[in-house]
């Protein structure tokens, strides 16, 4: 699937969801699966700045595509971490850098975040990102 | 006197907002108050009316708005019983007024002075003082905080010495909601000939502020957490002290006369206050006081410790929740954790819930490392608040940690 494919599928799940509890209640479900990260990752180099909780990112990259793990010890910034590792885990460094991310906005989680989430939200992706581009170069 | 709260609640149409389809509880009042409709129509009064620069032009409008100004002042050195309204200050804010003194008092530290705080201290009770010490060589102390979050006056006396030149606390803090023992705090260092600054930004809508009966030597509050307007807050000072320090900023009402190399300062209170004030800000802030003494600050203390000893003893029955913060004397504030749950994750579910909390480390970063927490959810109350409230809260509570754990 490609990235924007994955990001429908998301929108598609979210919309069966009237009440945003039950979006929550999801997310916290997602967070659940999402790929950990190795304990000896669990560092300050993977810390994310900018999040009110912590969230630690791994990227590694294996036949021209990067793959992510993290963790956090928010069970909801874990759902949301999860989400965005699902749309953009095991892409190529190009695709991930130039991702269309209006899916967030599609289904209402920026909105919905307090506004020291929602930089925490933006600080994910920058960081995804960073990721992607720098293992690119190093590996071109 | 008991308080009608359905009258005083209807002061305050925001309170009857809903958030997410749910109504709105607001138990975020530590960090700011609702306002009344008597001081939004008194700001909107002074727009529509009044609007005139103070001290300045000789004209009806001006003359005015001196006035009333200038008579705001003296409501509020009445609110705090200071002696003279030469005492009160006009600034931004409980930040601004503290900034104010730890900038002009400058000329009086000297390398290895000392200056006390407490781990309690709210950043901006703290890192003016800590980068004032940076500045001059000093040494910034620091009283410990009990785990229940008291402090203790041998622990201060021992910390006192002949270098001490300043002890700063809050009157209440901000996440813990312990009163501290300022009177005693105040009696022990003019024991030792050392000045007292009493941040009182949570205090102020809470308990009785009584300056000459503390005897503190500068008192600092903001009017937004007392029902007033956002943007005004006061430093009171004593007179022999404000006399002491060098201005703050300079421009405006506070210069007496000017020639291209030397200018004379104007007499207290204006020598602090540089610029046009806000003006509308201190009228707001004079309604909102004045809402205050109609109910009378004894039946609002009164009122809202009940409801902490209701909110405290509902919470405590879930399961995983601890209070921080459980000393003896303490009003109007609940900061809890619970266990294995992160605050951002309660306050996340809690805000889609209609209830406004806050959660983090409340700008007091070193407290969190003092009590090796990363940060708490804080329930603050206000006159306006209700057990039925508390009560929503509290199921509201229950099922974000059902979700979560």
């Amino acid at each position: 699937m490609t990235i924007k494919e994955r990001a429908q599928s998301v929108v598609d799940e979210f919309s069966m969801f009237d009440d945003w509890m039950d979006k929550y209640a999801y997310l916290i479900e997602l967070g659940k699966e999402l790929p950990l990260i190795d304990e000896k990752y669990k560092n300050e180099t993977h810390l994310i700045s900018g999040c009110q909780s912590r969230v630690w990112l791994h990227a590694s990259y294996e036949e021209e595509k990067v793959s992510f793990t993290a963790d956090s010890d928010a069970v909801i910034t874990k759902g949301i971490i999860s989400l965005l590792i699902r749309v953009l885990s095991d892409s190529k460094p190009s695709d991930i850098v130039t991702a269309d991310l209006s899916f967030i906005d599609e289904i209402g989680l920026k909105a919905h975040l307090s506004p020291t989430r929602a930089n925490g939200l933006v600080s994910m992706i920058k960081q995804m990102q960073l990721y992607a581009r720098a293992l690119h170069i190093k590996n071109s | 006197m008991a308080l009608n709260i359905d009258n005083i609640r209807s002061d305050f149409p925001i309170l009857s907002k809903e958030v997410y389809n749910k109504p709105l509880i607001y138990f975020d009042n530590g960090a700011t108050t609702q306002k009344p409709l008597q001081v939004i129509n008194r700001i909107s009064e002074y727009y529509l009316n009044e609007n005139s620069n103070v001290h300045r032009g000789a004209h009806y409008l001006s003359q005015i708005a001196t006035d009333h100004f200038e008579n705001a002042r003296k409501y509020v050195a009445g609110f705090i019983n200071a002696k003279s309204h030469r005492e009160v200050i006009f600034t931004k804010g409980t930040t601004e007024s503290i900034n104010l003194v730890a900038s002009s008092i400058k000329g009086l530290i000297e390398k290895d002075d000392e200056i006390i705080i407490t781990a309690m201290e709210h950043h901006s009770n703290m890192v003016p003082w800590q980068q004032l010490c940076i500045n001059k060589n000093a040494k910034l102390r620091n009283l410990s905080v009990a785990g229940d979050g008291s402090i203790s006056l041998s622990e201060l006396k021992d910390l006192i010495g002949p270098s001490t030149k300043l002890i700063a606390i809050a009157h209440i803090s901000n996440v813990l909601g312990t009163i501290n023992p300022v009177k005693e705090i105040i009696e022990i260092a003019h024991n030792n000939g050392i000045p007292v600054l009493i941040d009182g930004a949570q205090a102020i809508a809470h308990v009785n502020v009584d300056v000459q009966d503390l005897d503190c030597d500068f008192y600092a509050f903001s009017a937004h957490k007392a029902y007033g307007p956002m943007g005004i807050g006061v430093l009171y000072g004593k007179e022999s002290w404000l006399n002491k320090l060098a201005p703050y900023q300079y421009g405006g009402e506070m210069i007496n006369t000017v020639s291209f190399n030397i200018t004379t300062f104007n007499e207290l209170p204006y020598k602090f206050e540089a610029g046009t004030p806000d003006v509308a800000g201190a009228l707001g802030m004079e309604s909102a006081l004045r809402y205050i003494d109609n109910l009378g600050i004894d039946n609002i203390r009164s009122y809202e410790d009940e409801l902490l000893e209701y909110a405290t003893n509902s919470i405590s029955k879930l399961v995983g929740v601890r209070v921080i913060g459980t000393a003896l004397e303490k009003t109007a504030v609940l900061s809890f954790v619970v266990d294995n749950i992160h605050p951002f994750d309660i306050g996340t579910l809690m805000n889609q819930l209609g209830i406004a909390l806050r959660s983090g480390n409340h700008c007091a970063q070193p407290l969190m490392e003092h009590l090796k927490i990363t940060g708490t959810l804080r329930a603050s109350f206000a006159l306006y608040n209700t057990k039925d409230e508390v009560d929503i809260f509290v199921s509201a509570l229950e099922k974000a940690i059902n979700m979560l754990s």
